[in-house]
């Protein structure tokens, strides 16, 4: 069964979203996902200084069966990625929550929070998906 | 029935097995009216021997002309060797490698065939092919737009002296995408890009220059000056190239201080028969910062459950099958047999003998422009370093030459005169290894016989 | 015990060649601005070397010619040798693309007869044999749509719809002519929702790409009312040939209302898959979109032929190719065709039926699900190992991978996406009723293999020159050429 921190948000298309003590975002995929697309072998994300939408794609995550767009939650500038995919995009299988977050961002909308799925609706998500 | 085994006790046990009453009910599922009533536009079946005729006469009306023609298909040697293993059932009758296991004939091959093409254009890596060098040079431009994250223009730059057709086809490709194509004169009297033209583009957003060596004209670019312009002007370099003129040139991957981003072309000249022009095979090879966005099949090597080397596809979440609409191309059926046969001609052949061939289709080129040059009235357009084809000028109709020559069995060029009105009455002419001193000879005399009138 | 083939380079030595197949003597005297230094790391082996090593390879391979393959969406069907001997006459296969037609008729009688037959056997009004592959014939066929509608000043239609059952060549063709795709759902039982299509279509709708019978295997029932909904909104319908062969002498697309197909040559019409091609995507269309065929188009004047180009076809969608396509595929289908004639053309369809019938129901009795049990199979159908995926934890990917231990290859696995865990199952009508009946033994005996022992299905192939091959390392560690990672 799938690991959903209650402590984060989401989006139905299975991207978490943590809001940082100094008001950043940090933005990575769900177990639930990294289980679907399996090992994955090459990681994608946005360029530091990119605005981003909320629902826009904003970066790729790619396994050896599927390559996904990943959307960001909340509109905003990218202000970090997480460079270390660039060796080991296997950080996003085995910590998905943690070490394999992928894009942090500077929301520019705060009232976009309200908008995204907390854990237990988001178990409802993944549940209705099997 | 051809091809067709089935015996009537075979049809009786398989209706019975389904429990269908006739093979008839097997279509019950479609609407009566949508039923082919007959097909009578198509004759009646012909027996192997019977079509075998058919062809073998079809054939001889069309004879072996003498062949002086190249403008992108070359008539080369090619050893026996390879098509007898081309056409061997394994090769020619097997499918797409997805089950590795079962293809590892074919992968091993692939990642050969990519080892000797990133080596042959001086780049890092080379995919398994795309169906031809014209589509192959539209996929680039694409890729060059979709690589290129510092320009937004989608504005390509093309030499004139870029094979026609290759732009006509990347317009039709690339049609809906909403790519530019800007086309640079060549400098009269030399044949070559003039170099004037670019510098104006200075500081212009450009996202790709395309350079063809040697030029449809058969003349050597300057391409270093020109790759380090492009770059220079925050331009990728897109390279379109002969394959065997590269065992006697240098290599794209180091024209200018960097080499260039994408080397793309038509594999027709490694061991591939001129056949009507297809099947082919297009190239493509580049640096491995943008392997990701190379289109077309890739194979790797990796290793099995118990460690052992083996092949496969590798890289396939950027095409089709698994992207769908967000796919690098939508390319899936390659030219697979075409790049067997050129890998087991390029391994036939070496590197010492893909020079050899290069350079005696340089001297009979130009033997044959001394020759046809003697006879009065034929002029040589531009007389800078070239290949294997060069320009001549004629004081007549080509296009009538050409009819004439044709009734001597003679194909003697390409009519340039509308494509290149600019040049009067131009004709390009190429001979290869192929044509022997005494073809040679035989042209000059046809063509001094048919000027004389 | 096959002992594996090393990678051509290691058997090179230095000054090694295949003497007599390349001229002595020429001296290239090539100015230092321009000449290769370094040369290219090509093999330096001797001739008989050079066989022998591709020769091996080729005995690594599974092929038509040596297993039965029953890829669905592939019609693996045999490759006639005569095809092959025909289309490399010497003066076919010598001729220059540019010949000029003087010296062409031959070649050029071949190619017209070629369209006319495909005219007949699809019910178009017109075909163009350019497009090289597919995928090709798919990008021919929406830039016609495009022409048409752009010609008829109609500019706001931008959408394509594209059944989630749809090839992937189909969405990515779409985007790649500048459209954008809405996908559809299908309905359980195989056929399009027309629900869901009426409320896909409107004033944005260029066409819609449909297969019939669909991938899923079935035959589109109500393709008539389709055509209707699509047409009364302005769009026009393509036909993705692919599964032409379920339906080829029993139906004809142009009958169904299609306004343009394309044709798999190396499918429906026997030219080789080569390993991975060369294809052929010619494709067919109805009167409106002829004056938009890529040319060249084979014409017919009196008793000559010629190339139709850009003056005798000014809107034409242009060249998709260098020359006139995939030639040498062509001649070989034409031979096919041919050799088939108009009864051998009615028999294709209703012998790949009864293959493909036949194999489904030996399948389902010998307890086997089917994805669609009540439906006819058109020339192939889908099984699914969902049931064994969940109770045994094997999936269709072990079941393929031990059917290659067993001698055949496996059919389509994953294909189409909607079903889970399925295998896209096509004979072709070339194949002896021993043949399938031997594929379902094999097919039994894995199923006994996975309730007894799954990790021996599981752990499958055993007997093949490798085990499964490492993708994620493949992906990961990319050794694309060699001498990248290592010179091993």
């Amino acid at each position: 069964m799938a690991n959903i921190p209650a402590d984060l948000k989401y989006l139905d298309s299975h991207e978490w979203a943590r809001v940082e003590k100094d008001g950043t975002v940090t933005v990575g995929i769900s177990d639930h996902a990294q289980g679907a697309l399996g090992d994955l072998v090459f990681v994608e994300t946005p360029e530091v200084g990119k605005a981003l939408s909320k629902g826009g794609a904003a970066a790729v995550v790619e396994s050896v069966k599927a390559a996904s767009d990943v959307y960001s939650p909340l509109s905003g500038e990218v202000i970090a990625a997480n460079d270390s995919l660039g060796s080991s995009p296997e950080l996003v299988n085995s910590d998905p929550y943690g070490e394999g977050w992928l894009f942090k961002i500077k929301p520019s909308n705060a009232a976009e929070l309200q908008q995204l799925l907390d854990a237990t609706a988001y178990e409802k998500v993944v549940a209705d998906a099997h | 029935m051809p091809f067709i085994p089935h015996t009537d006790t075979d049809i009786k046990e398989m209706l019975a097995a389904i429990g269908a009453p006739s093979i008839d009910a097997l279509f019950d599922e479609i609407p009566a009216a949508l039923r082919i009533k007959s097909l009578a536009a198509i004759p009646e079946a012909l027996t192997e021997m019977e079509v075998g005729r058919l062809m073998t006469a079809r054939a001889q009306v069309d004879g072996r002309p003498l062949c002086f023609l190249g403008a992108g298909a070359y008539d080369h040697h090619i050893p026996a060797a390879v098509w007898a293993i081309v056409t061997r059932g394994e090769f020619y009758s097997a499918y797409t490698p997805y089950q590795a296991e079962a293809s590892q004939g074919t992968l091993q091959l692939l990642y050969e065939y990519q080892t000797m093409m990133s080596s042959l254009t001086g780049m890092e890596v080379s995919n398994a092919s795309l169906y031809d060098g014209a589509s192959a040079l539209a996929e680039a431009c694409l890729m060059s737009v979709r690589a290129h994250r510092k320009s937004k223009s989608a504005r390509i730059v093309v030499p004139a002296t870029l094979n026609p057709t290759y732009l006509s086809v990347s317009r039709a490709i690339t049609e809906g995408q909403n790519l530019k194509f800007d086309v640079l004169p060549y400098e009269p009297g030399k044949g070559t890009l003039q170099f004037s033209k670019l510098e104006a583009l200075k500081g212009e957003d450009i996202t790709a220059v395309v350079i063809q060596q040697p030029n449809f004209f058969g003349l050597m670019e300057d391409v270093d000056a020109i790759t380090d312009w492009a770059h220079a002007n925050g331009a990728q370099v897109i390279a379109v190239v002969n394959p065997l003129s590269l065992a006697m040139f240098k290599p794209p991957g180091e024209w200018g201080t960097k080499g260039v981003d994408i080397v793309v072309g038509d594999g027709q000249p490694l061991g591939v028969p001129l056949s009507s022009g297809g099947p082919y095979f297009g190239f493509m090879t580049t640096r491995m910062e943008h392997v990701r966005q190379m289109p077309g099949r890739i194979i790797g090597r990796t290793v099995d459950l118990d460690g052992k080397q083996g092949f496969t596809l590798t890289l396939q979440a950027r095409e089709q099958h698994i992207r769908r609409s967000k796919a690098t191309s939508n390319i899936c059926t390659n030219q697979g047999l075409l790049v067997t046969a050129a890998t087991i001609h390029m391994s036939l052949l070496g590197a010492s003998g893909l020079e050899a061939v290069a350079s005696t289709s340089q001297q009979q080129t130009a033997k044959l422009v001394e020759k046809l040059t003697r006879i009065p009235n034929v002029k040589l357009a531009f007389d800078g370093y070239r290949f294997h084809e060069a320009v001549l000028q004629l004081d007549r109709n080509v296009s009538d030459v050409l009819d004439a020559l044709a009734k001597r069995n003679i194909v003697g060029g390409l009519d340039l005169s509308k494509r290149y009105p600019e040049l009067g009455n131009a004709l390009l002419v190429c001979a290869t290894e192929t044509r022997t001193d005494a073809d040679i000879d035989a042209y000059a005399s046809a063509l001094a016989a048919v000027l004389e009138r | 015990m096959r002992t594996p083939e090393p990678l051509i380079f290691k058997h090179s030595r230095s000054g090694r060649s295949a003497a007599g197949q390349y001229p002595q003597g020429a001296t290239a005297n090539v100015p230092e601005k321009f000449r290769r230094r370094k040369p290219a790391a090509l093999p330096e082996v001797s001739e008989l070397q050079a066989v022998r090593h591709f020769t091996r390879l080729s005995q690594l391979n599974f092929s038509i010619d040596t297993h039965f393959y029953p890829l669905g969406s592939c019609t693996m069907k045999y490759n006639p040798r005569a095809c092959n001997q025909y289309a490399m006459l010497p003066e076919l296969l010598g001729r220059h693309p540019l010949a000029p037609a003087g010296v062409s008729q031959g070649f050029l009688s071949c190619l017209y007869e070629l369209q006319e037959m495909l005219k007949d056997v699809t019910g178009m009004k017109g075909v163009s044999l350019t497009p090289m592959a597919g995928a090709q014939g798919e990008f021919a066929g929406l830039a016609m749509i495009r022409a048409y509608h752009r010609a008829r000043g109609d500019l706001q239609r931008t959408e394509i719809i594209v059944p989630d059952a749809a090839h992937g060549t189909n969405p990515a063709t779409a985007t790649m002519c500048g459209f954008s795709v809405v996908e559809i759902q299908s309905l359980p039982n195989g056929d399009v929702d027309l629900e869901a299509l009426k409320g896909a279509i409107g004033p944005k709708t260029a066409g819609i790409m449909l297969t019939n019978p669909s991938t899923l295997g079935v035959f589109e029932r109500r393709i008539q009312e389709v055509a209707k909904l699509v047409h009364e909104a302005g769009g026009l319908l393509y036909y993705d040939g692919a599964n032409l062969n379920a339906i080829l002498g029993k139906v004809r697309p142009g009958d169904m209302g299609f306004d343009v197909i394309h044709m798999n040559l190396h499918k429906t019409f026997s030219t080789p898959h080569g390993g991975g091609g060369p294809g052929s995507g010619a494709v067919g269309v109805n009167q409106r979109l002829l004056p938009f065929m890529p040319i060249p188009v084979v014409g017919k004047e009196g008793d000559s032929y010629r190339f139709l180009e850009e003056k005798d076809l000014p809107q034409t969608i242009g060249r998709l190719s260098a020359w006139a396509g995939n030639a040498g595929v062509l001649l070989r289908a034409y031979v096919y065709m041919r050799m088939l004639g108009r009864e051998g053309m009615h028999r294709v369809a209703e012998f790949a039926a009864l293959n493909a019938n036949y194999l489904l129901a030996r399948l389902k009795q010998a307890g086997f699900d089917a994805a669609y049990p009540e439906r006819r199979a058109s020339h192939e159908f889908i099984i699914t190992m969902k049931r064994q995926a969940k109770e045994l934890n094997v999936t269709a990917m072990d079941f393929a991978k031990r059917l290659l231990d067993y001698g055949f290859h496996a059919p389509t696995t994953y294909f189409p996406l909607l079903v889970p865990e399925c295998l896209l199952i096509e004979p072709t009508e070339t194949e002896a009723k021993e043949e399938l009946d031997a594929f379902v033994a094999a097919m039994v005996a894995i199923q006994a293999e996975a309730e007894q022992d799954a990790a021996k299905v599981k752990g499958a192939p055993y007997t093949l020159p490798v085990r499964r091959l490492d993708d994620v390392r493949a992906a990961k560690q990319l050794d694309l050429t060699y001498g990248m990672r290592s010179t091993e």
